[in-house]
């Protein structure tokens, strides 16, 4: 596990997300509301479809393909077809960039 | 191309896996994320409109219709709750399964679980199979939902403007699970740690029509089968017609939903019934956006699709004689023109459909 430097804070907006892929593996980085960061799997677990294309409301991102929702926070699978959860990544700031742990 | 099977444990399944047909990447019109996003969001106020007109127009007939029973007069009234029961309860069947119809979740989830009841349809069940719709869609052993197999059997399309073979298949189907079991296609697609919750839906639904059942032969009656039952039967008809444009002559195993679907534009109350589904392609491409927004995402994409087909009688136009030309030929189907400012069709993509032409 180490800490990889991977976006600006600006990159993305609030209540959105970001593809981040890094040495063969896809992520995706979404800022809260609240200008709070998380970080989870690029690839939804229903059918493997990436995330990047969703719908980040509140705290939860739904997937483009059949609307599965996730809590982004903790990866839970919220809405079928999804039933496994995703898996979260630790994720700081600092200055304007936004560090994950992978 | 050899005879289709449609079975969702059969060789053209088997081969749609092996060519890469199933769970493909499909085409899309790029649309920018801003635009996407603000055309995604959800609000509840539409839906919620809808639904007090639709249960207002339900309780109005159906009062109505009891009145007057069991004079003729009740007849207008029992047929307009039965379209409302029968065919507009289809597409919010639809729009809840995929949560877009109400921005709170468990709006959906309510209204999800009426319809699906008023169809027929386990809710368990049918999430998985329109999930499976919506990955490998008219991929032929992979899509459970294709409403118009190859060569077209019209009997049976007919048929099912009364909803009879839906209707059968579907009660078949919950006394199964009510019995504790699924069927082999069923328990392919639903996860195991579902499967107890569709048993445990058919078991209410049971109880349900049982007790209606009993309440009509206590009564000496078919009026209570005429409030529950009967209507997804005599109200079927708009839902068919509206859902066999949405796919009906088009190209089946291609990895295009402009090569595939059918957007129709149509009048408002066909729109109400079918809570905007006339927008097919725009749906299948961009299942995200609610039903609301589909007027929008039709203005915004409209340059990369073709033209929409511009009255339900103008869509039937194409079809009908396209699906008597699959009678003799069953690898023929509609190919529409791109408008110039379209991206082309990747024809590389869909060698096996194209060359069939
Ligand atoms: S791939 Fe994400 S919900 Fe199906």
């Amino acid at each position: 596990m180490a800490w990889i430097d991977a976006i600006a804070t600006d990159d993305v907006d609030e209540e959105d997300l970001i593809r981040f892929d890094h040495d063969g593996k896809t992520y995706c980085i979404y800022r809260s509301p609240n200008d709070e960061f998380f970080c989870t799997d690029g690839l939804c677990t229903h059918e493997q479809v990436h995330l990047e294309e969703g719908l980040v409301m509140d705290y939860e991102i739904e997937c483009p393909k059949h609307n599965a929702a996730f809590d982004y926070r903790t990866g839970e699978a919220l809405r079928a077809p999804a039933c496994v959860n995703l898996n979260t990544y630790p994720v700081k700031v600092e200055g304007d960039r936004v560090l994950i742990e992978i | 191309m050899e005879t289709r099977d449609y079975s969702m444990l059969g060789e053209s399944g088997r081969l749609a896996v092996e060519t890469g047909l199933a769970t493909a990447e499909w085409y899309h019109t790029q649309v920018p994320r801003k635009e996407m996003k603000a055309l995604m969001q959800r609000a509840d106020g539409p839906a919620i409109r809808d639904t007090i007109i639709l249960f207002a127009g339900m309780m109005v007939f159906a009062v109505i219709g009891v009145a007057l029973w069991p004079s003729l007069w009740s007849l207008p009234f029992w047929l307009a709750y039965g379209v409302l029961y029968g065919s507009a309860m289809d597409s919010r069947w639809h729009e809840c399964s995929h949560g877009t119809a109400f921005k709170t979740r468990k709006y959906n989830d309510w209204l999800y679980q009426v319809a699906s009841f008023c169809m027929i349809r386990n809710p368990v069940t049918w999430r998985w199979s329109h999930a499976r719709h919506h990955t490998d869609t008219v991929i032929v052993g992979r899509d459970p939902e294709i409403a118009i197999m190859r060569p077209p059997v019209f009997f049976k399309l007919i048929a099912n403007f009364f909803g009879i073979f839906d209707t059968i298949d579907g009660i078949k189907r919950m006394l199964l699970n009510a019995s504790g079991r699924l069927t082999d296609e069923e328990a392919t697609w639903i996860p195991e740690q579902e499967q107890p919750k569709a048993i445990r839906v058919a078991r209410i639904w049971v109880v349900i029509y049982a007790t209606t059942l009993a309440l009509a032969l206590a009564m000496g009656s078919i009026l209570p089968l005429m409030v529950i039952g009967l209507p997804r039967l005599f109200g079927a008809w708009h839902h068919v017609m509206t859902g066999l444009l949405q796919h009906g002559g088009l190209a089946d195993n291609v990895i295009d939903h402009r090569l595939n679907s059918r957007t129709v534009i149509m009048n408002p109350v066909s729109r109400f019934i079918y809570w905007n589904m006339n927008y097919h392609v725009e749906h299948h491409m961009f299942p995200m956006v609610p039903y609301h927004r589909l007027p929008e995402l039709h203005d915004a994409i409209k340059h990369d699709l073709p033209a929409p087909n511009t009255s339900i009688a103008d869509g039937f136009r194409e079809m009908w004689p396209a699906l008597r030309r699959q009678l003799r030929n069953e690898n023929y189907f509609v190919k529409r023109d791109l408008p110039e400012s379209a991206k082309p069709y990747r024809e590389d993509f869909h060698v096996a459909a194209i060359a069939a032409e």
